[in-house]
């Protein structure tokens, strides 16, 4: 009996001896966010560089980029499941990015990780830990889905990351009380709380129409922006006469539609994800007593995919978006670009948003990273984050952005369009002679 | 001749299946991704080597088969078969780039781009196409080669081969885990990966070193048995005492030396672990098919959220530690309340019945009908961690209470909660299979109405399975609450019900370290394979199809199934077979 | 036989529970129908709308379902991988339809262009079946019931993401067609044609599987095979070429059912089977699976209750945004049905007590 305690007790000091020679390193690490004075020495050890010229005193620490190592920034996504095209969507948008770039940034090739995040938390949140681990990443695009921000962010933010979000438009996310957990988060999409005040606006005061109903599809993002367009419209005077709400993978419409034709509204409201917005733009004429009602979406129908879902019932439909008459950047020479490596047309909203994110970083890490003359590049966590906060009038393709100290980049100004055409190939916003949507408000 | 032309078209048949596949990869954008990425770094990218196995693969078929035309092996027809599958493969290869320069592919497959054929034919136009059956010569050759060795050198070969393969493919998890360490670690790992595959240097080392190991195991292990053996029965228990102390204390250190990813995924890991234990006593031993488990699981979390949350929907503002024995009961009493009117249900008209219970509760979670209650759409946030320790007073909504003490925080800490539920929960299981309980469950999975008729009372054996499987994932779902944060209705898909019934088949049905083993094949896996984001699922079908076509009775498989497969090879309609009256007819 | 006191107590209060169950669910619906029809929010006419638009969903489930329940009469097998077949019907159908419309054939004949397209479909939906059937079920025959169901788990995982990669994970959009829009008159009551055209391809289909089932020699033999297989081998039915032909059969009706589908609502994508895969499996149940009119019948009242139950039922009892529960409503249907016959609604009972 006591040999064997004698055994297992010295295997277990030899064990733990073994395993705390590997171990401390990686609990101190972390601890380094706290400690700017400490966090000279720790990278300084984790990262190899016994002759550096430079030296970090960053609050978040640096990331030391050898040189025959690649520039390592991850886009975070849903890349799965039935809503992948919103976030492949936006990875083209980055890949493109880096394409216009060379696939270089100083002479180091650019490296990008993707992590599916499947636009649930818990995917979020293990997407988040797993780049979290990874120290030679500089910094993030994504997530998409605002539920995936909700669970990865505060680990990210954590581990001393920023990311950057070209298609969550949440509004809490961006609260200027939205707490330290999301100091390292930015987007370039908009908050709903803008879109659905100026649809209401454009309905009671341009259509003048005082009865509306709304639809959504149980998505956080549609039922978040039916219910502000609902309080706005009724604080103008307007009626909410019906609002209704669809399953996700709905696909027969027309019961609903008539729920709501029987409570005989002026306009429909949609805020709606691609599918079901085709689904019911293309049903809804079907339906007795919806013949003749003004049709309105938001920024997540935004796309040609619309109107090959929708059909010749898009045409005079009404979209809300950030204002592409702001865009001053190339959104034809994007979709070109587009064209030509992926062939077909864009899968979701926020491509350019996601362009212009990659832009943004790139452009921070610009600013911030000191190389040495053998290559060797340095990027201070904390500078780059402060960059990144700091853009101002960034040219973008979306518009000129500037991001608040809350972490809004997009340009807020919101437009409504009409549809004016309903072939797919007509699809062009930004265009100045013929555009379709044409934008009708303000 | 009979037998050569017979030869000839196994091998050309061999060479077209595989050459089919190739294209098939090349279809679906998979060559493309994975050419990112590298195997052995500057040598081979992942794209080139998916490529290269299927000419290797066909090769080392076509060798197979032409050993079995004849009984003494002979090299020579065997290196035919092979050269012959491997440049059927390489032709059509050539043969598909030579069409796509001819015919736009891409007006129907998206991934047939010009990036791709630039790949392929690397960069020349289609003047270097004939490269490819050249190639497959080689590969095709390279198989046989690898099946003619002898056994002894073949093994090793194909396992080392494996070995660097897989990594290759985790090398950004070694890497990271490893960096982080002491300075010594992170250069051997800057040594053996690169970002994106292992270095040249690396690859080299993990082969030889495989393939050193496995000969000396192949040629010791049995007298290292022996010598095990031949120790005195003290001795033995003493160093079993010893390796399960050393494993408890791997378990124990952890997730302080990988960080926290590998503890998130071994969090996850358990989670469905523990929602297959849950299943595996409903389904596994009492056999009734529930296609609509993450019910519970939804249960368990939506109680402990609106039990602990400090958001607008919390309503008691409760320690964790509380909730979730609370959590545990109400999903029991959920788990007697859905059973109940399912009692009467049997075999597949039981799945569905199921399966609806599991959208219904999540229909209902996420309606605006219960918003008030359970959130909708918005779901439940600000979910307070568990703290051991006294946790702070309540101060407002939106601020979490402060935890004087211990706060299970981040993955690396609610690790430590998820591994001992687990564990505790397997041993509950064990101890429930062997019970008197157990073996009535087992009786009625055999057969309810011999079940009955021995004196078992059927309602009350099945509630208590419902009940105690509803408990299992009501707990998992407790902890998955705390381990995210929040809740939303979107998190329980019906695709976690399915998720949870394939890892008990895959791992076993009924086998409880099954469960476990199925859980870390089909939950981590994936997990680990993140990256290859867009392709998981696909490797997940694929791999789901190639275990059940493999080991049908599943990887770890309990005694009772082993003994059921072969006393079945009679009939096929196996115990848990509704009645066979229902068919096809007017 | 020996039952304590508190045996039978508990099957008392279980036995309650049920009819407690029950009542409650009718006593539901009937309040609910009643307060909505006394609230006269609905015209007939939208009554009958209701209905209509149900036929027309619920004869797209009912072509899949017939899959489902032939597989399971002959095999007892799940073939979870259904859906995908006919999301691959509807994917083939595309290429064809854009095809025809593009040169210009579609709008001169549209009935040719139609079947065309639909034939087109259901050859790729039934090349993909069989090539599943071969690869993923048939080294499984034999294997314990779970086996082959996970195998079409894995099938129809795979099917799906294969799809994806070959055609990205955005929309297709089908050519719409002249001759489809617009409604005809029966009556006075104005339907869709694109309904009536889905309805009629339907019946029509159904019409000649079910000749296929019933008067044929390889219907008779799928009959045999499927009340028992040894015996049908006895009898010199090649029981292997009678499986390959119901699941050729099934994939047919499920590429047909693809092409109708995307027809009505002419977004294609790789994940669109999905759903109405589950569906379609709950009304071949609902009908008592196994049997092909019960699938029948189950895909048609699935389709109606999903159509009218949210505005008969809930719309009047204060609960907001009934649709988002029509699924809800769909599947409480199908417990209370299973209660009543345990075994679908054209079932034969199979157990002897509730």
């Amino acid at each position: 009996m006591n040999k064997r305690l004698l055994a297992l007790l010295s295997v277990l000091v030899l064990a733990s001896m073994v395993l705390a020679a590997c171990g401390t390193p990686a609990t101190e690490a972390p601890a380094a966010t706290e400690a700017p004075a400490a966090a000279t020495e720790a990278p300084a050890a984790a990262t190899e560089a016994p002759a550096a010229m430079y030296e970090c005193t960053d609050a978040l620490g640096c990331v030391t980029i050898a040189p025959d190592e690649p520039v390592h920034i991850a886009y975070w996504g849903v890349l799965s499941g039935p809503d992948s095209s919103l976030g492949e969507d936006s990875k083209r948008g980055v890949e493109i990015a880096i394409d216009d770039l060379g696939g270089k940034f100083q002479g180091h090739d650019i490296l990008l990780t993707t992590e599916d995040a499947g636009c649930t938390p818990e995917g979020g949140a293990t997407a988040a830990t797993k780049l979290a681990t990874d120290t030679s990443i500089v910094g993030l695009i994504g997530s998409s889905c605002s539920d995936e921000t909700v669970g990865g962010i505060a680990t990210l933010t954590n581990a001393g990351l920023t990311t950057i979000s070209p298609s969550n438009t949440r509004p809490v996310l961006s609260d200027p009380a939205r707490g330290p957990d999301y100091a390292g988060y930015l987007r370039t999409a908009h908050s709903d709380a803008f879109q659905g005040k100026a649809v209401a606006e454009f309905a009671y005061n341009f259509l003048k129409v005082t009865k509306a109903a709304t639809l959504h599809d149980g998505s956080t993002y549609a039922q978040a922006l039916q219910q502000v367009f609902a309080d706005e419209f009724v604080k103008l005077g307007g009626t909410i006469v019906a609002q209704e709400a669809v399953a996700k993978d709905a696909t027969d419409m027309r019961p609903v539609l008539t729920t709501i034709a029987a409570a005989g509204p002026e306009f429909l409201y949609y805020p709606v994800f691609v599918a079901v917005g085709g689904y019911v733009t293309n049903q809804i004429r079907d339906v007795a007593g919806l013949e003749n009602v003004y049709l309105a979406g938001s920024d997540g129908i935004f796309t040609a995919d619309l109107l090959k879902g929708g059909g010749a019932n898009t045409k005079g439909m009404y979209l809300s978006s950030p204002d592409f008459s702001a865009f001053t950047g190339d959104y034809a020479g994007f979709i070109a670009k587009h064209t030509a490596k992926y062939g077909g047309s864009t899968l979701s909203t926020f491509h350019a948003h996601a362009y212009d994110a990659a832009n943004i970083l790139f452009a921070a890490l610009e600013q911030v990273a000191v190389v040495e003359a053998d290559g060797t590049i340095y990027v201070p966590r904390q500078a780059l984050r402060d960059a990144i906060f700091a853009t101002k009038d960034y040219a973008g393709v979306t518009g000129n952005l500037s991001c608040s100290a809350s972490g809004d980049c997009g340009a807020p100004v919101i437009a409504v369009y009409e549809i004016v055409n309903s072939d797919p190939a007509s699809w062009n916003p930004a265009d100045a002679a013929n555009p379709n949507p044409k934008k009708v408000f303000p | 001749m009979m037998k050569k032309d017979n030869l000839t078209w196994i091998a050309i048949k061999t060479g077209l299946l595989s050459g089919v596949i190739a294209i098939f990869l090349c279809l679906i954008g998979m060559v493309e991704v994975f050419s990112k990425r590298d195997v052995v770094e500057k040598i081979i990218t992942l794209g080139d080597f998916i490529l290269l196995a299927t000419a290797v693969s066909a090769g080392v078929i076509a060798a197979r088969a032409a050993s079995q035309t004849d009984q003494q092996r002979q090299p020579l027809k065997s290196l035919f078969a092979g050269a012959l599958a491997g440049i059927t493969t390489g032709v059509l290869i050539a043969a598909f780039i030579g069409l796509s320069q001819q015919i736009n592919l891409r007006s129907v497959f998206l991934s047939a781009s010009p990036s791709l054929f630039n790949l392929l034919t690397f960069k020349g136009g289609t003047s270097w196409i004939w490269m490819y059956p050249a190639i497959g010569i080689a590969a095709g050759l390279l198989g046989t080669t690898l099946f003619l060795l002898p056994e002894k050198f073949r093994q090793p070969i194909t396992r080392a081969i494996f070995i660097t393969f897989l990594m290759a493919l985790f090398s950004g998890l070694f890497r990271v885990v490893m960096i982080n360490q002491s300075s010594g670690i992170a250069k051997l790992a800057k040594y053996l990966f690169g970002q994106t595959g292992l270095t040249l240097s690396g690859a080299i080392i993990f082969f030889v070193a495989v393939v050193a190991i496995s000969m000396f195991w192949s040629a010791r292990s049995k007298n290292l048995q022996e010598g095990f053996a031949r120790i005195p029965k003290r001795g033995q228990t003493s160093i079993r005492v010893v390796v399960f102390a050393l494993l408890a204390y791997v378990v124990l250190m952890l997730p302080q030396v990988s960080g926290p990813f590998i503890a998130q995924v071994i969090v996850i890991v358990s989670l469905y672990a523990l929602m297959g234990l849950g299943l595996n006593i409903t389904l596994g031993f009492a056999g009734l098919l529930d296609l609509g488990f993450v019910a519970f699981f939804a249960v368990g979390a939506y109680t402990v959220g609106l039990l602990t949350s400090y958001g607008i929907f919390g309503l008691q503002h409760i320690p964790f530690w509380v909730a979730a024995p609370i959590a545990v009961l109400v999903s029991m009493m959920f788990g007697a309340f859905l059973g109940l009117p399912v009692l009467g249900i049997r075999g597949d008209y039981l799945a569905i019945a199921t399966l609806g219970f599991g959208e219904i509760v999540r229909l209902l979670a996420g309606s605006d009908f219960l918003a008030p209650f359970f959130g909708g759409p918005q779901g439940i946030i600000g979910i307070q961690k568990p703290c051991l320790g006294t946790l702070g007073e309540f101060i407002r909504v939106d601020v979490p209470r402060v935890c004087n003490g211990l706060e299970f925080a981040g993955p690396k800490e609610i690790y430590y909660l998820a591994v001992a539920s687990a564990i505790l929960v397997a041993f509950i299981a064990l101890r429930l299979q062997r019970s008197r309980l157990g073996r009535a469950w087992m009786a009625i999975r055999e057969d309810e109405d011999v079940a009955e008729a021995l004196g078992i009372n059927l309602i009350q054996t099945k509630l208590l399975a419902y009940m105690l499987g509803a408990a299992f994932a009501g707990l998992g779902g407790a902890i998955f609450t705390v381990l995210v944060g929040s809740i939303f209705a979107t998190s329980m898909q019906l695709i976690v019900s399915i998720n949870v019934v394939a890892l008990i088949i895959v791992g076993g049905m009924g086998s409880i370290p099954g469960v476990i083993v199925g859980a870390i094949a089909l939950i981590g896996m994936p997990e680990l394979l993140r990256e290859v984001s867009e392709y998981r699922f696909l490797f997940y079908g694929a791999a789901l199809i190639m275990m059940m076509l493999a080991k049908p009775e599943g990887l770890w498989p309990s005694q009772a199934t082993l003994r059921e497969l072969h006393h079945e090879d009679a009939g096929e309609d196996s115990e848990i077979a509704p009645a066979k009256s229902s068919q096809a007819k007017a | 036989m020996r039952t304590s006191f508190g045996e039978r107590l508990l099957d008392l209060a279980v036995s309650g529970f049920l009819w407690g169950f029950r009542i409650l669910i009718v006593l539901i619906v009937v309040l609910g129908t009643f307060l909505t029809i006394r609230a006269g929010k609905y015209t007939g006419e939208q009554w009958i709308d209701f209905v209509v638009f149900g036929i027309s969903q619920g004869s797209i489930y009912a072509l899949i379902a017939l899959g489902y329940t032939m597989v399971y009469g002959i095999l007892r097998m799940i073939n979870f991988a259904h859906g995908e077949i006919f999301m691959s019907g509807a994917f083939g159908g595309y290429f064809i339809a854009t095809w025809l419309t593009g040169i210009g054939f579609m709008d001169k004949y549209p009935v040719l262009g139609l079947i065309f397209s639909m034939l087109f479909g259901m050859l790729i939906s039934t090349l993909i079946a069989l090539l599943v059937e071969r690869i993923a079920y048939r080294p499984l025959r034999g294997a314990p019931r779970l086996v082959p169901l996970i195998s079409a788990i894995g099938a129809s995982f795979f099917l799906q993401y294969t799809f994806r990669g070959f055609f990205g994970p955005g929309v297709y959009a089908y050519p719409s067609m002249k001759a489809l829009e617009g409604q005809w008159m029966f009556f006075g009551i104005g339907i869709l044609k694109v309904q009536i055209v889905v309805a009629i391809a339907a019946f029509v289909m159904m019409a000649i599987l079910y000749s296929i089932v019933m008067f044929t020699k390889i219907g008779k033999a799928m009959r045999a095979v499927s009340e028992n297989k040894d015996v049908a081998a006895l009898m010199g039915i090649d029981v292997n070429r009678i499986i390959v032909t119901t699941f050729a059969l099934g994939a047919a009706m499920a590429g047909a059912a693809g092409v109708l589908y995307a027809l009505t609502y002419r977004q294609v994508n790789f994940f669109i089977g999905f759903t109405p895969g589950i569906k379609a499996f709950t009304a071949a149940v609902l009908g008592g699976i196994g049997n092909i009119p019960g699938a029948m019948v189950g895909g048609l009242v699935l389709g109606i209750v999903e159509s009218v139950g949210p505005a008969l039922f809930l719309d009047s009892l204060g609960i907001p945004r009934p649709y988002q529960l029509k699924d809800a409503i769909a599947y409480i249907m199908l417990v209370m049905i299973l209660l009543f016959r345990p075994s679908g609604i054209l079932g034969e009972r199979v157990s002897k007590k509730a």
